[in-house]
């Protein structure tokens, strides 16, 4: 059983790295803030996969929820709208 | 006969193989030759897929949605596991998990997938070209609001609009809000309600005077 670094309820921070090759991380929200909603399970690792590797030991997949407007400057609708987005563990760091 | 026959015969309407072929496309072909001629599964097994992804149609995501809405024990079930609810009434929606996400009073969802084109296509089939656009991928996730407005969707302000990236091992389907004026209607009827938009999230159902 792979053990979970985050909890539905902690504040994570996007590790702004810009490695190459196949990341499922996008691009718009490295850096930002946001809140653990939801464990989404554990999933073999998909930078590992598109190698033809078997991906494990797999990674906890998070659904992660940010304020739209901090991750776009400038957007238009209201301060409650939000984006979740699903982000695997090793591209998370814990943000107090 | 031959006199009063003047059109012109260039303008035919073009098959298949008069367009260009795209290095994608010939590398898909030349992989799925591969894939039978080294033996990994048979033509017959290649195209059993094909076929069966393409037998798969927003009707069947329908028919689940239609379900919660008459009954509130179910919509439970399909929200902790919807491939397990899926599977009591006969849907079969595969390995891939589908989360279900519920439209209410105060919480509209639309679904995007900005790397690819990521679709719960087992419950509701192939995914609309638009859905695939690099415009809609874009869009939907900076300014979801003009682009429900463009869809001919507005939500007020009172309203959160969620956005669902589904970059990773999940697929989404959206449980739209049941609309008023059908108390009284079985889950067959409620089910033409149910638009392979709105399970997407880019539009709500039907309403009874739309039918």
């Amino acid at each position: 059983m792979t053990a979970l670094r985050y909890s539905p309820g902690d504040k994570v921070q996007v590790r702004e790295a810009y490695p190459p090759g196949h990341v499922r991380t996008p691009f718009f929200v490295r850096g930002c803030v946001g809140e653990v909603q939801e464990i989404a399970g554990v999933y073999p690792n998909p930078e590992e996969l598109a190698y033809g590797r078997d991906g494990l030991p797999g990674v906890p997949l998070y659904r992660v929820s940010f304020k739209q407007s901090e991750v776009w400057d400038g957007y238009d609708g209201p301060i409650t709208d939000t984006l979740v987005i699903d982000i695997y563990e090793h591209w998370l760091e814990p943000r107090t | 006969m031959s006199k009063g026959h003047s059109h012109d015969h260039a303008d035919y309407q073009p098959d298949i193989e008069d367009f260009p072929f795209s290095e994608r496309m010939v590398m898909t072909q030349a992989v799925a030759e591969l894939i039978v001629e080294k033996g990994i599964c048979t033509a017959d097994e290649l195209r059993q897929q094909i076929e069966l992804m393409d037998s798969k149609e927003p009707a069947l995501g329908a028919r689940l949605v239609a379900k919660t809405w008459v009954d509130p024990n179910y919509k439970a079930r399909v929200l902790d596991n919807c491939a397990k609810a899926a599977a009591e009434i006969g849907i079969d929606i595969g390995d891939i998990p589908i989360k279900a996400i519920e439209n209410t009073a105060d919480v509209h969802n639309i679904v995007v997938c900005t790397l690819c084109s990521c679709y719960p296509r087992l419950l509701i089939g192939l995914p609309p070209d638009w859905y695939k656009s690099r415009a809609y991928r874009s869009r939907a996730v900076k300014e979801p609001r003009k682009v429900l407005e463009e869809f001919g969707t507005h939500i007020p302000d009172n309203v959160e609009v969620r956005v669902h990236d589904s970059t990773a091992d999940l697929r989404y389907l959206v449980l739209p809000a049941r609309p008023d004026g059908t108390g009284d209607w079985d889950e067959q009827q409620l089910a033409r309600l149910i638009t392979r938009d709105s399970m997407v999230g880019v539009t709500p159902a039907k309403s009874p005077e739309d039918i």
